[in-house]
């Protein structure tokens, strides 16, 4: 296949990579995933077929760019998958196994190649390879004499026989074979008179390809056990294309879109007339035949996408966030004329900001991908861990059609394997404990996500042991944290998130060792999110991730202290209130706490917490905003609400570096500079400053 | 510890002079000092505007302000100089830097002249002990009888008591 990439050696090589190393990363994605869904006693041909082809496509371009690893193993995997799919060899666990173990070495391979790093050790590729080629056995070896022996240099003239034809495998897909057939030279129809129905239908075509390559062809497009190549010239010698076992024969369904999608556009392939030029194409034309079909599988795939480079989008983003700012400036200018003069204008200005909210939405809804892309990796996850704490564990997953910002969905997969192996290991019991408690024996581990507000809601759920109110209370005490059987048990479960807390009684290879759950909540505060759990004894524990849509924009209330206004993310806050008198008092002459409603809240001056001047001095002049964040309420004095916003978030730190307190910055409608506050960084101020008290 | 200090700005002095046979720079004064610095660190010069306060950070950092949708520090040099009198008037300018990819601003009392200086006309600065950080001095220029302090500005924003970037202490 590398003949027609030197045709062509003023390609742009880099971008072809680009493009080889994207393409193989789905092969590879979609290969595992079949390979986790297959059942192994009942494996349908369309999944066998699917399996093969994702191989043989990676085999296709890693030859094409002359990466021979990649192409060994997947050449190995190719040959084993044949016999598998036609029918010689069963599928075995073991088989799988070692498929999934190529899967994740030519990814290693892939990825040290893309990024030009060490590659995988030599050895362990041949070994792989060894162990695929060591399931061919005897078997494969008589079956190759066989394919050997049936496939004859081939004369020039060669009969074809399509048959037995059913409802299934029609005389339209034999015209359809045998129009792509035509590249290989002239094909004309041998009309057989016969009674009744068509049992079959014979043409002969005269080629220099020889019966294997013309076999092979036709096995993309047809099932191989319906087709038979005979020699034209004897009429006697009956080559079976390939040995046909009795269950291909009668499970295989050769409709129009079982051809392998490698000609699922006839009209995008040189059609040539049969004219005896075609006769004399050589074999080398047929290998450029089937490289040419390549491209042109990935455009029909995707004709309803083009791959777009991340920057080009965030720019696009970035322009519309400008858009916004200017937008909110012209509006808040337009406000000071009067309406009854300029009734145009504000008609003008309205339905700019109608088109720049859609705008906005659009533009950030091209980040948006499915939860599907996080979640597609943890059949295989909770596959392995299962197998190695030898737990019987199903995993269910919902929703996953819900749509997240790209980025958000890279950084959220780390902490949710994390989670997913806590629930296997810790959460779910093993099988007899799990009948002793009278549970069905299988676990469940459920991912689920939703949309709920603003926010998006990922969920870790099991149905084991749940979280041990007691135990978790014993283990602080001994660890010496500041804890109290009074706590609530939000407040409890908030525990293990602490840095080195673990309650297994034993540390195993997956987990235990109390590392772990407090970067999940890091990395899940870092990307403005929250984490909550809900768990009871023996019937399960439910670990919530909330997370805001985007990282761009964010709906923020802004608050006005002294001169300056700072923005609040709506996520955060409670509500809002402006307290009496009475409702508040000090404790210990040190911190001031409010009552809402029966709970008492400590308070916190953003002025103070600032260090700068308030208009207001004492509490009930001003506002109290009630936040909260991972379980903690907190009440947040301010001298005024300003309003509710859309806000762009603009990092500090590109210019600047990051300061406590402070996510981020915006601009807002009137071209000044506003801070957004990082509540949960207040909050945790409030609390220590009370811990230091106490 | 002079010694080393000396032959450093001595050989930053050459090093200027020898890249380029004339350099062209920015001058600007702070208060009664004439300072100069390279040109092609400049972006662009700009009235005063108050910017927005960021809470508990040095008092010479003013806050940041919104220059075309770029959230851009603003650095006062003239409490950072420890002048006397800061006040912010409409002649305050501030010189808009491009300095380590980074994009920040510089409160000074009046932008004066674009110069352009050669080699022979740059002279080491001379050692004030430990009472003057000089590090961030390159030499010192003549022109028309005045003396001009030459910057090394990317040098000094980077530097960590200027507290503009990460790992910088906080207060």
């Amino acid at each position: 296949m590398s003949n027609e990439s030197s045709a062509d050696s003023d390609f742009d090589f880099a971008e072809l990579h680009g493009l080889f190393f994207d393409e193989a990363a789905e092969h590879l994605d979609a290969m595992e995933a079949l390979l986790l869904s297959i059942d192994i006693a009942t494996a349908d041909d369309e999944q066998l077929n699917a399996i093969f082809r994702a191989a043989h496509s990676i085999k296709g371009g890693a030859a094409t760019f002359g990466f021979t690893g990649v192409t060994e193993l997947t050449h190995e995997m190719e040959t084993v998958f044949d016999r598998v799919r036609k029918g010689h060899m069963p599928l075995s666990t073991a088989l799988v196994d070692t498929f999934l173990a190529s899967g994740d070495m030519l990814k290693s391979m892939l990825l040290a190649l893309k990024t030009g790093g060490s590659g995988v050790p030599e050895a362990e590729v041949t070994g792989l390879c060894a162990r695929l080629r060591a399931f061919l056995g005897p078997v494969a070896g008589g079956t190759g004499d066989q394919t050997s022996a049936a496939a004859p240099s081939g004369g020039p003239v060669l009969e074809l026989v399509f048959g037995p034809l059913d409802e299934k495998f029609t005389a339209a897909s034999v015209d359809c074979v045998v129009a792509d057939l035509k590249d290989f030279g002239c094909v004309e129809e041998i009309k057989v008179e016969s009674q009744g129905p068509v049992a079959e239908r014979r043409f002969r075509i005269v080629t220099e390809v020889n019966a294997t390559d013309l076999t092979d062809a036709i096995a993309f497009m047809a099932d191989p056990a319906r087709v038979k190549i005979v020699a034209a010239e004897t009429g006697k010698t009956e080559v079976p294309a390939t040995e046909v076992s009795p269950s291909a024969g009668s499970s295989v369904s050769p409709q129009a879109d079982h051809n392998f999608g490698l000609f699922v556009d006839p009209e995008a392939l040189p059609v040539n007339q049969p004219d005896p030029e075609s006769a004399k194409k050589t074999e080398g034309s047929v290998v450029a035949v089937k490289g040419a079909a390549k491209p042109a599988v990935a455009a029909s795939g995707d004709t309803a996408s083009i791959r777009v480079s991340v920057e080009k989008v965030d720019q696009l983003i970035n322009l519309v966030g400008e858009l916004v700012i200017t937008q909110a400036m012209l509006a808040q200018t337009a406000s000071k004329s009067d309406p009854v003069l300029y009734e145009a204008l504000f008609n003008g200005l309205a339905t700019l900001e109608r088109n720049t909210r859609d705008l906005q939405e659009s533009a950030m809804s091209i980040r948006m991908m499915p939860m599907s892309v996080a979640f597609s990796r943890f059949p295989r996850v909770v596959r392995d861990v299962a197998a190695k704490l030898g737990k019987e564990v199903d995993l269910v997953t919902v929703g996953e059609g819900t749509e997240l910002d790209k980025g958000l969905i890279e950084r959220i997969v780390d902490p949710l394997t994390h989670l997913v192996r806590n629930s296997l290991d810790h959460g779910l019991e093993s099988s007899d404990e799990r009948v002793a408690k009278g549970k069905i024996r299988k676990g469940t581990v459920t991912l689920r996500a939703y949309h709920q507000g603003g926010t998006i809601v990922i969920e870790v759920a099991d149905d084991g042991r749940g979280l041990h109110r007691d135990k978790i209370l014993a283990k602080a005490k001994e660890r010496g944290m500041a804890v109290s059987d009074a706590m609530s048990d939000q407040e409890v479960w908030q525990l293990i998130f602490e840095a080195g807390f673990s309650t297994a009684d034993k540390i195993t290879d997956v987990s235990g060792r109390g590392v772990g759950m407090d970067v999940v909540r890091r990395n899940i505060t870092e990307m403005g999110g929250r984490v909550e759990i809900e768990s009871a004894v023996d019937a399960g524990t439910r670990i919530s991730i909330k997370l805001p849509l985007t990282l761009a924009i964010l709906d923020g209330m802004s608050v006005r202290v002294g001169k300056e206004v700072f923005i609040i993310p709506l996520g955060y806050i409670a509500e809002s209130l402006q307290p009496k008198a009475d409702s508040l008092s000090t404790i210990a002459q040190r911190g001031q706490v409010v009552e809402v409603r029966g709970e008492y809240l400590p308070v916190i001056s953003l002025a103070d917490a600032f260090g700068m001047q308030s208009e207001k001095l004492r509490c009930e002049e001003g506002i109290l905003v009630i936040l909260e964040s991972e379980g903690n309420k907190t009440a947040l004095f301010v001298d005024d609400l300003v309003g509710q916003h859309q806000v762009v978030i603009k990092s500090l730190e590109t210019n600047f570096r990051k300061v406590a307190g402070i996510s981020g910055a915006t601009i807002m409608g009137d071209g000044r500079v506003a801070m957004i506050l990082d509540v949960a960084h207040i909050v945790g101020l409030m609390n220590s400053r009370f811990d230091k008290a106490a | 510890m002079m010694l080393q200090q000396n032959t450093k700005t001595a050989s930053a002095a050459s090093a200027i002079a020898a890249s380029e046979q004339a350099n062209e720079f920015l001058t600007f004064r702070l208060g009664a000092e004439e300072y100069g610095i390279e040109i092609l660190k400049v972006q662009e010069i700009r009235g005063w505007e108050q910017p927005t306060t960021i809470a508990n950070s040095p008092d010479f950092i003013k806050g940041v302000i919104n220059l075309r949708g770029t959230i851009v520090p603003i650095v006062d040099m003239r409490i950072k100089f420890g002048l006397d009198e800061a006040d912010y008037n409409a002649l305050t300018v501030v010189i808009i830097l491009n300095v380590a990819n980074r994009v920040v601003g510089m409160v000074v009392d009046a932008v004066s002249d674009v110069i352009t200086l050669s080699g022979e006309q740059i002279r080491p600065a001379p050692q004030f002990g430990t009472v003057l950080d000089m590090q961030h001095i390159v030499g010192l220029g003549t022109v028309e009888n005045r003396m001009l302090i030459l910057l090394d500005i990317e040098k000094l924003m980077c530097s960590t008591d200027m507290a503009l970037m990460d790992g910088s202490p906080v207060q």
